[in-house]
């Protein structure tokens, strides 16, 4: 498959993403849509990787290159693990004090 | 081996430290105890003086360098004494004048209360310390140093009652007028600076050629100025006969041995560069000898006993300004000297009587004292004779000198200069007709207080008359004693002399007889008509000079009132209507800007949201579309 459709579907979910954060009010559909644009990130990590590895393996078949991009997956689903279940507990929190998860009622940030 | 003299550092340092512990200790040294240190310090450096004088007269002359006073870049100032014939006669009169004046001091200001017994002593020294610095530096900076020290003695001793305000107005206005003089004096060593790139004397006078004409001329006006502010010349004398508001002993050591006479020292000692310029020259001769004709006439109506004095000091200040004008400068520090002696005996003849009185200082009140103070009436009478120029008292062989070189300069500057010479007896002698003789005209309760002052102050004046004697001996002119002018011999190697005598013996006997005849004419004349004076009104023209030309009020009126006017101007207009505005302004732009951007602080998480997006994107578009 050309790499052009990996970079337009990461595209697309990336945009989805970043919508859905500017618009949605549910604290928890926010959350989900953050995760989106970072796997939309993995995606196109994973694909330029697989395309610089089938590139070098052309002339030589050990060759490790390409495969730093996928290990900076794993990095980055460890981290956005963790940040999951950071956020999770905050709105988990959150709706705990005022027994709702709409974002419009966290405007005490300016006081 | 190192120079002997590299030890003169000791002159001024022992007035310093007499300054410190007079000035830290005044709360708990007694009397005696300050009167000592304050006078020690300055005999101390009078015997050292004599010593340096004695090591100059025998061809030792020095430039004693102790360390670098400023080093920036290509201006190297080092912190150098200088001691040649010039200096060391200076230092000669400083601290010699300056000890007699402490010794008075000590009887003098005895009613004072101990803290500003010691306070005054204090400055005293200070006062000494300075003019020390100021002739003893080896450049122009540290000469400045000097300059500004005197400066700002005269103002805390010319107000040292503090509690008056007319004398703390006298003490600005000497300040003020002195700072205006400075002015010129430092900008003239920014000009040298930057034109020769040094401001130490022998380099100065001997890369000369480096300079030319105009440059020349400038310098040497723009240090005339100085040299006018702090030795009150035209037009910046007035503050002088103000500073009367000191004590007695102050005015007189401001008028003999220090301050007034560092205009005359700076000039003499900038004599190669004066030299150079015809212009400049000229201007300092007719500038002195205005100086000297109008402080002259402004004395003869004069009625304050100090003030008359102040205006001789004026008047004979502007005798030695027209002696460096003319080229005689070994003349002019001649006068200096003599007139060192006679005016601190003046003064201090004055301060005497001002005592005798119980602070009387109007002649008008006076009258029929000779009798009663004799010492203090013959050292006075003998002040008169020397100051009047009357053979063989000091005043006469100066005067004569500054007199006669005028001749061979111009026969009319020559007649002017005569002229005032007869107002000076004139003036010197009604001072002294008026106090002394006649009947007594103050109250009664004064004419029983009226003694002779204490020992110390009698003693001084005696000294001090003795040399106003013999002072002027070492200036004999050539016609009576051959190698008599033993002065312009001894300062001849730092003074470029101004060239053999043109005139010949009879015009110069001739001269001498005809103004000893006046000087006499004018002194019998002034025993005609003031032996019994009685009170009287000053007539049209007696009224202008006993008002003193009015020139007080013509500087209130063209200087005083337009600053005070374009002050208050700029104060209300560019103060507060423009700079005022603009400051608030920029006040009130960053007010409104932030309160206008408060806004978008909503608190709401997703406008925060949107704007970080909109701004990455506005980013993103700047490198990637605008980044070349």
């Amino acid at each position: 498959m050309p790499i052009n459709y990996y970079i337009f579907l990461s595209i697309a979910l990336f945009a989805i993403g970043i919508v859905g954060v500017l618009t949605r009010r549910n604290a928890i559909i926010i959350f989900m849509c953050i995760e989106l644009m970072l796997n939309a990130v993995n995606l196109l990590l994973v694909a330029f990787s697989k395309m610089h590895h089938l590139k070098a393996a052309m002339t030589d078949i050990t060759t490790k290159a390409g495969t730093d991009g996928q290990l900076f997956v794993f990095f980055i689903m460890v981290v956005a693990a963790a940040e999951v279940s950071v956020g999770l507990a905050i709105i988990v929190m959150m709706y705990r004090n005022i027994h709702s998860v709409d974002v419009n009622f966290l405007n005490r940030l300016k006081h | 081996m190192k120079n002997v003299l590299q030890i003169v550092y000791l002159i001024p340092l022992l007035p310093l430290i007499g300054f410190l512990i007079n000035g830290l200790g005044r709360k708990r040294l007694s009397k005696s105890i300050i009167s000592i240190v304050g006078c020690g310090t300055i005999l101390a450096s009078f015997i050292l003086s004599i010593w340096v004088f004695l090591q100059v007269k025998n061809g030792n002359t020095h430039v004693a360098s102790y360390f670098d006073f400023i080093s920036v870049g290509s201006l190297k100032i080092p912190f150098a004494f200088q001691i040649d014939q010039l200096s060391s006669l200076f230092l000669l009169i400083i601290t010699g004048v300056g000890f007699l004046i402490h010794v008075y001091s000590t009887s003098y200001m005895h009613e004072e209360k101990t803290e500003h017994f010691g306070r005054y002593f204090s400055f005293l020294n200070l006062f000494v310390f300075s003019m020390l610095l100021l002739v003893m530096g080896a450049n122009y900076v540290i000469m400045f140093i000097g300059w500004e020290g005197v400066g700002l003695c005269s103002y805390l001793l010319i107000g040292y009652w503090f509690k008056n305000t007319e004398y703390n107005k006298a003490a600005n206005k000497a300040f003020i007028m002195n700072r205006i003089g400075d002015l010129g004096f430092l900008i003239a060593i920014f000009w040298l600076f930057a034109k020769t790139g040094t401001v130490t004397y022998g380099e100065v006078f001997t890369g000369v050629g480096k300079l030319n004409g105009s440059d020349i001329t400038i310098i040497t006006l723009l240090l005339f100025v100085g040299a006018a502010g702090k030795s009150a010349q035209i037009p910046l004398y007035t503050w002088l006969p103000d500073a009367m508001a000191g004590p007695t002993p102050v005015s007189a050591l401001i008028h003999a041995a220090t301050m007034v006479t560092a205009g005359i020292y700076m000039v003499a000692r900038s004599n190669v560069l004066y030299s150079l310029s015809e212009l400049s020259m000229n201007v300092v001769a007719v500038v002195g000898l205005a100086t000297a004709i109008l402080a002259a006439t402004i004395a003869l109506k004069q009625n304050d006993i100090k003030k008359v004095l102040a205006y001789s000091t004026v008047s004979q200040l502007g005798y030695m300004f027209l002696a460096l004008g003319v080229g005689a400068y070994s003349a002019g520090v001649f006068h200096v000297m003599t007139h060192a002696f006679f005016k601190a005996l003046l003064f201090l003849a004055a301060g005497s009587v001002i005592h005798a009185m119980s602070g009387e200082q109007d002649i008008r009140n006076m009258g029929g004292l000779s009798k009663k103070i004799r010492i203090t009436y013959i050292t006075f009478l003998i002040g008169c004779i020397a100051i009047a120029g009357i053979p063989p008292f000091s005043g006469f062989f100066s005067k004569d000198a500054i007199l006669l070189a005028t001749y061979e300069k111009s026969p009319v500057l020559y007649g002017i200069a005569l002229f005032g010479a007869l107002l000076t007896a004139f003036y010197m002698f009604r001072l002294l007709f008026i106090t002394f003789s006649g009947g007594f005209r103050g109250t009664e309760e004064q004419k029983h207080h009226v003694h002779e002052s204490p020992k110390p102050m009698t003693i001084v004046l005696i000294v001090l008359a003795g040399l106003s004697i013999i002072g002027g001996l070492v200036g004999i002119p050539e016609i009576f004693l051959k190698g008599g002018d033993k002065i312009s011999e001894f300062l001849s190697p730092v003074i470029a002399q101004h060239g053999e005598h043109t005139v010949s013996h009879s015009t110069e006997y001739m001269l001498m007889a005809l103004s000893t005849g006046l000087v006499v004419a004018a002194i019998i004349f002034a025993w005609i008509k003031f032996r019994n004076y009685q009170r009287s009104e000053a007539m049209s023209f007696g009224k202008v000079l006993e008002n003193k030309w009015y020139v007080d009020e013509l500087y209130e009126k063209i200087i005083v009132k337009p600053i005070n006017w374009l002050g208050s101007f700029l104060n209300k207009t560019f103060e507060r209507d423009i700079i005022d505005w603009l400051v608030n302004g920029v006040g009130r732009v960053v007010n409104y800007g932030s309160r206008q951007l408060r806004l978008l602080q909503s608190g709401q998480v997703g406008s925060y949201v949107l704007l970080m997006v909109l701004s990455m994107v506005i980013i993103f578009v700047i490198q990637f579309f605008l980044r070349k």
